[in-house]
């Protein structure tokens, strides 16, 4: 977010360099460079979904079916992402002076966590967080178990029910498209302006840039900066979040956080338990056996 | 296979000898039939009819999973309540190999061989459940070790689980088939293969409960806690427990002829023993309940429809039968404890089901409600779990501690006409 106290120049300059690169993203091809650069400071890529600017024309739900291979969705507003539809606009009525429209359009897609509760859930790590920010599925590891969705906090990953060899869905930020430098479709063919693609940490400061200059245009919070540990997608809204159908019981934890202890105690209950077993079971043993008794333990 | 042989002509002999008696023992006894072999073939046919459809048009062509319910019947009960029921076998080598004791040691083998079962069917059911079935090898060979879930740990630790309760029930297999000294090289595995099974139960069953930590903004927080693996282990003890006394007393009945007298005898005693500690638990388990319950500050949840659901499950499935087991101990009552069993296990069903499907997403526009084909598939699971068991208690020397016929080496032909006589 900051530059760490302590760093050297360079590292400060290099900074500089890559954030003008990620703001002015939205315009500039990244470079395979500027992507290895992501990885190695833990900076991901991301997109700032601002709510304010966007006009509900769902250009974006047909250019991520088609780039996907998935049918052109109906040229309607959804509340939810479905198996064929990885990003939906959902369009709430909203009686708030702060909405002058009357009503509110929210992309919706996988907000790709920075600590994915789907990613640790998986046994096969077919759900995967890429350094770069994306959450891809793998459908040569994957096995079906589905506990991605019994665990996504945002319930995005979708299950292809009718089919013989069902594939998880959701959206992947256009991983193969980062990968080449390019933008995600959806951030690509935004014409209102309301989503802005760069790296998370420029994003935030973005976000609170918009907040502080239009304090009557905004709702004061950033949607992903500290849910569910922070996502990749970050959202602002002229309304409170829970308005607009954001969940509103999320944690500020990453969920993987709910199971650390657990997988803690493992190791802990595997080399203590046998031990004290094997005592206990030395030490209850009687030598001399009644004779009905039958055999040694 | 043997390694012991030394000289080939004693060795061929007894391969000889047990693949003839392999052949003979193949064969199906008894009459074929019965009312209970006419409905659980049927169950079984109709659920391979299902699973035809499941595989070859997906898992939505046979089930009302969806979107919001990816767990169903099959996993909430088939896997989450059916390896609660087979905790039973954890519980009991603890007491009769680890407390050494003996008082419990004829009902070893017969829980072991259903908690064994318990695991192979429900390991299988869980198969039938996977969208990409052809990849369950993947977290097993290692090209793709996810360590981070807590699924990984509970798989991994259903297959080795399996192998230790398969090494803990070998010597019956070696007793069967006459071979004397493999009997005596497993039995010596038996008490490492009980410490790391317990060891193992401890995790897994409590790592049931873990899967469902991340889920916590989707159950109904009556049944939400961080400490549902804690709980889910506490419940299994009684679970397990509770489902050895039902079974006993089914099995008491219909393999009567295949117990010996010391197994009938000691049925008393160990029926009390087993009431007085799922009592004990039981209580352990309310007071975390209580504790919980109280901690979560969760009255506010009471007042409604849930909260009589939650009383009811707690209360008339947990208070209720701690109390009768109790009671079952202190008046040495069989029967009392049976009645106490049944309602404990109502109970655990009821909690099992609670936590991974009914109050599941309870703000869901559409509600989970299984198909009949799930319940088919699932009481067909069951059927064939039955089977098998009945097969192997009516051949080996299962609900016998000591038989005559492995010790001492007889001919085959004399093991033969004692077990021939109900249905098999």
């Amino acid at each position: 977010m900051t530059t760490a106290p302590g760093q050297g120049r360079s590292a400060c300059d290099r900074r500089g360099f890559l954030r003008a690169l990620g703001v002015c993203g939205a315009g500039l091809a990244l470079s395979p460079a500027a992507l290895a650069q992501a990885q190695a400071e833990g900076n991901p890529y991301g997109v700032l979904v601002d709510t304010t600017q966007c006009v509900g024309c769902r250009t974006c739900t047909r250019v991520c079916a088609e780039g996907h291979g998935l049918p052109v969705p109906e040229d309607v507003c959804r509340e939810r992402t479905t198996e064929r539809q990885l990003t939906v606009v959902d369009g709430r009525a909203v009686a708030d002076p702060r909405v002058d429209t009357g009503a509110v359009f929210v992309k919706r897609q996988c907000l790709h966590c920075l600590q994915p509760a789907c990613a640790s859930a998986c046994l096969t790590r077919a759900m995967y967080k890429h350094d770069a920010g994306p959450v891809t599925w793998d459908k040569g590891k994957c096995m079906g178990c589905r506990y991605c969705m019994v665990s996504c906090p945002f319930d995005m990953p979708k299950f292809e029910y009718h089919s013989a060899a069902p594939h998880i869905r959701k959206c992947d930020l256009c991983a193969d498209r980062l990968a080449a430098g390019e933008l995600p479709r959806c951030v690509a063919g935004c014409e209102a302006g309301a989503l802005t693609f760069g790296r998370r940490a420029d994003l935030l400061l973005e976000a609170r840039k918009r907040i502080a200059t239009e304090k009557d245009a905004y709702h004061a919070h950033i949607f992903g900066e500290r849910e569910a540990g922070g996502t990749s997608w970050l959202y602002l809204a002229a309304v409170p979040f829970d308005k607009l159908g954001f969940p509103g019981d999320l944690e500020y934890v990453s969920y993987p956080n709910l199971t650390k202890e657990f997988l803690y105690g493992v190791p802990v209950v595997l080399t203590l338990v046998p031990p004290l077993l094997l005592g206990i079971a030395k030490a209850t043993h009687r030598d001399t056996l009644p004779a009905t008794g039958g055999r040694r333990a | 296979m043997r390694d012991a042989t030394r000289s080939i002509s004693p060795a061929r002999a007894e391969l000889a000898r047990v693949s003839s008696f392999l052949r003979q023992e193949l064969r199906p006894r008894g009459r074929i039939l019965t009312p209970f072999n006419v409905i659980t073939a049927t169950l079984v046919l109709a659920t391979a009819v299902i699973l035809f459809f499941r595989f070859a048009y997906g898992l939505g062509s046979v089930t009302n999973l969806n979107q919001d319910y990816p767990w169903g019947l099959w996993i909430g009960f088939d896997v989450v309540t059916g390896v609660a029921f087979a905790g039973g076998a954890y519980v009991v080598v603890f007491l009769v190999h680890v407390l050494n004791l003996e008082r419990y040691r004829p009902i070893v083998r017969v829980t072991v061989l259903n908690g064994f079962l318990a695991y192979v069917f429900y390991a299988g059911a869980l198969v039938l459940d996977l969208g990409r079935p052809w990849n369950v090898i993947n977290p097993v060979i290692g090209n793709s070790f996810g360590v981070s879930s807590v699924l990984f740990l509970v798989a991994w630790h259903f297959m080795l689980y399996m192998l230790a309760e398969l090494i803990e029930f070998s010597p019956a297999i070696a007793e069967w088939l006459g071979l004397e000294r493999l009997r005596r090289f497993l039995e010596r595995m038996t008490l490492g293969a009980v410490i790391l099974g317990i060891s193992l139960s401890i995790l897994h069953q409590s790592g049931l409960g873990a899967l469902f930590l991340m889920a916590k903004s989707k159950i109904q927080p009556l049944w939400y806690s961080e400490f549902i693996p804690i709980q889910f282990l506490v419940s299994s003890v009684f679970a397990g427990l509770s489902m050895v006394i039902f079974e006993g007393t089914i099995s008491r009945r219909v393999f009567h002829h295949r117990a010996s007298a010391s197994f009938h005898f000691s049925q008393e005693r160990i029926v009390v023993g087993l009431s007085r500690i799922c009592a004990g638990a039981m209580f352990v388990y309310l007071f975390l309940q209580a504790l919980v319950f109280l901690h979560g500050q969760d009255w506010r949840h009471l007042t409604a429809g849930w909260g009589s659901w939650y009383l009811l499950e707690n209360v008339g499935f947990v208070a209720a039968p701690c109390a009768l087991f109790a009671l079952a101990w202190r008046n040495r009552s069989t029967p009392l404890a049976r009645w106490a069993a049944v309602l404990a296990m109502l109970g655990v069903i009821l909690n099992r089901l609670n936590v991974s499907v009914i109050a599941w997403q309870p703000h869901a526009a559409v509600r989970y409600v299984p198909t009949w084909m799930e319940f088919v598939v699932t009481l067909g699971v069951i059927s064939a779990e039955i089977w098998v068991f009945r097969w192997i208690v009516n051949r080996m020397p299962v609900l016998r501690e000591e038989p005559a016929h492995a010790t001492t080496v007889a001919p085959v032909s004399n093991a033969e006409p004692t077990h021939l006589r109900k249905e098999a």
